[in-house]
C-alpha cells in the first residue's frame, strides 16, 4: 500500500535503530513521553522496544481518549440509556467496554435492555436520527481535537435541519491542557511528576490544531516536542529527532509529520469547533483530576442538541477502584506491570480500569502485545545469543 | 398440466410468498415446504424417504466416525462470495475436514422468521444444495421451525455433519511439538472483511469477496502428499481468525509459536480495510482457509501440495512451534521487532482515532 509500506520498511527501521543507538550512546538515560495512545499502540504493535537501546525509555502519556474518560461520564450515559426507553445511545466502539459503576459498561447496559449502538462516524449517528424520528438518538462524543470537528459538524447540521430528536453528550477534551497537567501537576504535586526529556507529539490532533500550541511547552519548560505520524518509522524518526535536540541542548517544536501537519493546522476545522463549542470551566480527567479549560461544552446556541441540558443529566464523580493504578499510569508515573491488578483480575476480557480497554491504552497494549517481555527470553533468543541484546 | 398438486390447495409461491407460522407447525404447510423446497434441492435417497432420521451405511473397515455441528447466524444473509446457505455447508464440512475426516452426510436445521420472503429462502436453499454437491456431501435429514416476526433474524441454520476418518489419520490440537512448521493455505481475513464491509455499508475501491469454501478436497490432497502422521494439527481459522486459532493450538499442545509477519498472506484490499478500521487482519474471520502444523521434514512437501490445489495457491510457511512454557504466540513484525499475537478479546472494535 503506497504511503504505508514506505513507513514500515525493515531496512530503513534497522538504519534508524542504528542511528538512535549511536545518538543515545552518551552514557546517560533518556525518557520520552508519547502523548498519544496511537503512538503507544504503534510502539507495541511493531515491537519497537526491540529496536531501541536500553538507556532509552518510552513513557505512555494520557492521550488515549477512552482512558482519560472518568467513570462518572460513562455512568451518565448508562443512566440515560437505561432510564429512557425512547433513547438510542450511540458511540464509537472503544467506548462500549469502559468499566463504569455497578459492574456495568455500555455493552453490559445493552444486555440489560438499553438500546446502545456502535457507530463508525458522527454522520452515522445523525443518519440514525433521521431514520428513527420516533426515537431520541443521543451521540456519546469522546476524543481529543481529532474527533471534535466531526461532532461540531453534525451538531451544526442537526440545527440546520431542525432535527429535534438528535443530541450529543459532549466529552471532548483538549490536548494542550493534558500536556500542561503532566508538566505542572495540579496543586504543585511535584513528587508525582515524572522525569521527561521530551514529547512525541500527537499526529491526528496536530492536523487540526497545528504545531503552534506546543511551542509554549518547548520554550517555558525546555522540553523538545517532535510531532510524529503513527507509522513505525515515523515514531522512530521522531525519537531520533528528540535525541538530537536533547544532545545539542535545544528544546523546540519540530514536525516529523510534515505530510499532514502545518504550524497553524486546519483553520476551517478550528473555526467550526469554535462556532459550536466553548471551553468548560472545569472537567474531570481520569488520572489527572479536574483541570480548568481542558474540555469543551456545547454553546448556548446549540442547547437544544445538548443532551446534558435536554435530559437534565447531572455529573457525579466516581472514584476509581483503589487498587487500580490507571491514574498513575496515565501520568507516566507508573507502568502497567506496577499495578497489582495487571494481568490478574484486570485483563482485556475483564477490564477493571480504562487503560485495559482500548488497544491504545497502556495496559491493553502491553498485555496484548508486550507481556512476553516481562518473562524470560524467547526460545530462539537462547538458541542465538547474538539476539539477546534486542529482547 | 395443472399447477395444483394433489393434496395441496396450490404450490408454494417461491417468488413472492413469505414464511408463515404454519410452515413450522408440523402440518400440511410444513410438509409442502419440505417437499417443494428442501427435498427437491437436496434430493437424495436418504432424505427422499422422509423419515425422522436417515439410515446410513457404516464406514469402511478401520475407519471411525467423526461428527460435528455448527449454528450459523450471519448478518447479512447474502454477502459477496456467498450466503448463509453455502456458509452453513462449508462451516460443518470444514470442521469435519480439519479432523482429517471425509465429510459424508449433513443434517440441516432451519429456524425461519415469520414473514421471511420465500424467494430468499429458496436462494439460500439452492445455494446450500450447490455447496453440498461441490463438497460431495448429502443433506440426509433436517428440521424446520418458524418463530414469530421479530424473534429471529430472517434465517438461522444449524448443520450437523458426519464424516469417516480413515485409519492412521489423527490430527488434533494437542499434537503440535516444538519444531513443527506452521502453514496457512492462503490470504487471511477475506470473509470477515467482506461481511463487515457489507454490514457497515463500507464501500471500498475493490470489492472484498468472502473466501467461503469447502476444504475437504484440499485436506485429501494434503494426506495424499505426506505420511498421515506428519500432519499434526489441522484447523480452519474461523471466528477469532488466525490469532485465536494459533493460541488455541499453542495452549492445547503446550507449545509456543514464532511467526514471521512478512510471510503471512493478506490481500491489499483487506490490509487497507483493516488499516482504515483499526483492525488486525490476524483476528478477522476466514471461512475457506486452513492452518496446518506439520513435522519439519515434511513441511516442503505439504506446502507444495497446498500450492498445487486451487484453494491453496497462495499457501505460505508462516512460522514454527517452539518450546515455551507460557504458550505465547509471538511474531516478528515487519520492522523487525517482536510482539505477541494474543487471543482476540471480545469482538474486534474499531479504534476511535
Amino acid at each position: 500500500m503506497k504511503y504505508i509500506d514506505e513507513f514500515r520498511d525493515q531496512a530503513l527501521a534497522a538504519g534508524l535503530a542504528r542511528a538512535i543507538a549511536h545518538e543515545a550512546g552518551t552514557g546517560r538515560d533518556y525518557a520520552f513521553m508519547e502523548f498519544c495512545g496511537g503512538h503507544t499502540h504503534t510502539l507495541s504493535r511493531y515491537g519497537i522496544a526491540d529496536l531501541l537501546p536500553p538507556t532509552l525509555r518510552m513513557i505512555h502519556g494520557p492521550g488515549c481518549p477512552v482512558c482519560v474518560l472518568p467513570i462518572g461520564r460513562v455512568d451518565m450515559a448508562i443512566r440515560l440509556a437505561l432510564s429512557r426507553p425512547e433513547v438510542i445511545l450511540c458511540t464509537y466502539g472503544d467506548c462500549l467496554r469502559v468499566p463504569a459503576s455497578d459492574g456495568l459498561s455500555l455493552l453490559k447496559a445493552k444486555a440489560h435492555g438499553a438500546d446502545v449502538r456502535m457507530v463508525y462516524s458522527t454522520a452515522d449517528a445523525l443518519a440514525l436520527a433521521r431514520r428513527e424520528p420516533g426515537r431520541e438518538v443521543v451521540f456519546f462524543a469522546i476524543g481529543f481535537e481529532t474527533t471534535t470537528p466531526p461532532t461540531a459538524l453534525v451538531l451544526r447540521e442537526a440545527a440546520r435541519q431542525g432535527l429535534a430528536n438528535f443530541s450529543v453528550i459532549c466529552n471532548h477534551v483538549l490536548t494542550p491542557a493534558a500536556i500542561a497537567a503532566i508538566l505542572e501537576p495540579p496543586g504543585g504535586n511535584a513528587p508525582q511528576a515524572v522525569q521527561i526529556d521530551g514529547f512525541v507529539g500527537p499526529a491526528h490532533v496536530s492536523t487540526v490544531i497545528g504545531s503552534r500550541p506546543y511551542e509554549a511547552f518547548a520554550s517555558t519548560h525546555r522540553k523538545p516536542v517532535v510531532i510524529a505520524g503513527f507509522e513505525p518509522l515515523d515514531v522512530m524518526q521522531a525519537i531520533l529527532m528528540l535525541l538530537r535536540q536533547v544532545n545539542t541542548g535545544r528544546a523546540v517544536v519540530e514536525n516529523e509529520f510534515t505530510r499532514a501537519v502545518t504550524r497553524d493546522g486546519n483553520l476551517k476545522a478550528q473555526a467550526l469547533v469554535a462556532e459550536v463549542f466553548e471551553p468548560r470551566p472545569g472537567f474531570e480527567w481520569r488520572g489527572l483530576g479536574t483541570l480548568p479549560d481542558s474540555a469543551l461544552r456545547i454553546r448556548v446556541a446549540f442547547t437544544a442538541w445538548d443532551a446534558e441540558a435536554k435530559f437534565d443529566l447531572g455529573y457525579t464523580p466516581v472514584p476509581d477502584n483503589k487498587a487500580c493504578e490507571c491514574g498513575a499510569i496515565l501520568r507516566g508515573v507508573k507502568s502497567p506491570i506496577d499495578c497489582k491488578l495487571f494481568g490478574t483480575v484486570c485483563t482485556p476480557e475483564t477490564p477493571m480500569g480504562s487503560c485495559m480497554v482500548s488497544s491504545e491504552g497502556a495496559c491493553a497494549a502491553h498485555y496484548t502485545y508486550g507481556r512476553f517481555r516481562d518473562l524470560p527470553l524467547r526460545a530462539s533468543d537462547t538458541a542465538t545469543p547474538a539476539n539477546q541484546d534486542t529482547a | 398440466m395443472s399447477a395444483v398438486k394433489p393434496g395441496y390447495a396450490r404450490p408454494l409461491d417461491l417468488r413472492t410468498g413469505r414464511v408463515g407460522l404454519a410452515f413450522g407447525a408440523g402440518g400440511r404447510a410444513m410438509a409442502q415446504l419440505i417437499a417443494e423446497l428442501f427435498a427437491r434441492a437436496f434430493a437424495n435417497d436418504y432424505l427422499g424417504r422422509g423419515d425422522d432420521g436417515a439410515v446410513l451405511p457404516a464406514p469402511g473397515p478401520g475407519e471411525r466416525l467423526v461428527m460435528s455441528t455448527d449454528a450459523h447466524v450471519v448478518s447479512p444473509l447474502f454477502f459477496p462470495g456467498g450466503d448463509i446457505g453455502s456458509l452453513s455447508v462449508h462451516g460443518t464440512v470444514n470442521d469435519l475436514a480439519v479432523m482429517g475426516a471425509r465429510p459424508l452426510y449433513l443434517a440441516a436445521s432451519f429456524i425461519l422468521e415469520e414473514g421471511f420472503p420465500l424467494a430468499d429462502l429458496a436462494r439460500i436453499v439452492e445455494s446450500m444444495a450447490a455447496a453440498a454437491r461441490t463438497a460431495g456431501v448429502l443433506v440426509v435429514t433436517g428440521d424446520t421451525k418458524v418463530v414469530e416476526q421479530g424473534k429471529g433474524d430472517g434465517v438461522f441454520i444449524t448443520t450437523t455433519g458426519v464424516g469417516a476418518l480413515p485409519a492412521g489419520r489423527d490430527p488434533g490440537g494437542a499434537r503440535a511439538r516444538p519444531g513443527d512448521v506452521v502453514l496457512v493455505s492462503g490470504r487471511l481475513g477475506e470473509h470477515g472483511m467482506a461481511i463487515m464491509a457489507q454490514r457497515e455499508s463500507l464501500a471500498f475501491e475493490s470489492e472484498i469477496v468472502s473466501d467461503s469454501a469447502a476444504l475437504n478436497g484440499l485436506v485429501e490432497a494434503l494426506y495424499a502428499a505426506v505420511p498421515a502422521d506428519a500432519i499434526r494439527v489441522l484447523r480452519d481459522p474461523t471466528r477469532g481468525g488466525l490469532a485465536s486459532t494459533l493460541n488455541e493450538i499453542a495452549a492445547q499442545s503446550g507449545v509456543g509459536m514464532e511467526l514471521d509477519e512478512a510471510a503471512i498472506p493478506v490481500s491489499p484490499p483487506v490490509r487497507a480495510a483493516c488499516e482504515l478500521l483499526g483492525l488486525d487482519p490476524l483476528c478477522v474471520a476466514n471461512e475457506g482457509q486452513l492452518v496446518a502444523l506439520c513435522a519439519p521434514e515434511h513441511a516442503d512437501a505439504l506446502l507444495a501440495a497446498m500450492r498445487a490445489h486451487p484453494l491453496g495457491a497462495e499457501a505460505s510457511r508462516i512460522g514454527t512451534a517452539t518450546s515455551d512454557p507460557q504458550h505465547f504466540v509471538q511474531i516478528r513484525t515487519g520492522v523487525g521487532g517482536w510482539r505477541m499475537v494474543d487471543w482476540l478479546s471480545g469482538e474486534q472494535l474499531p479504534r476511535i482515532c
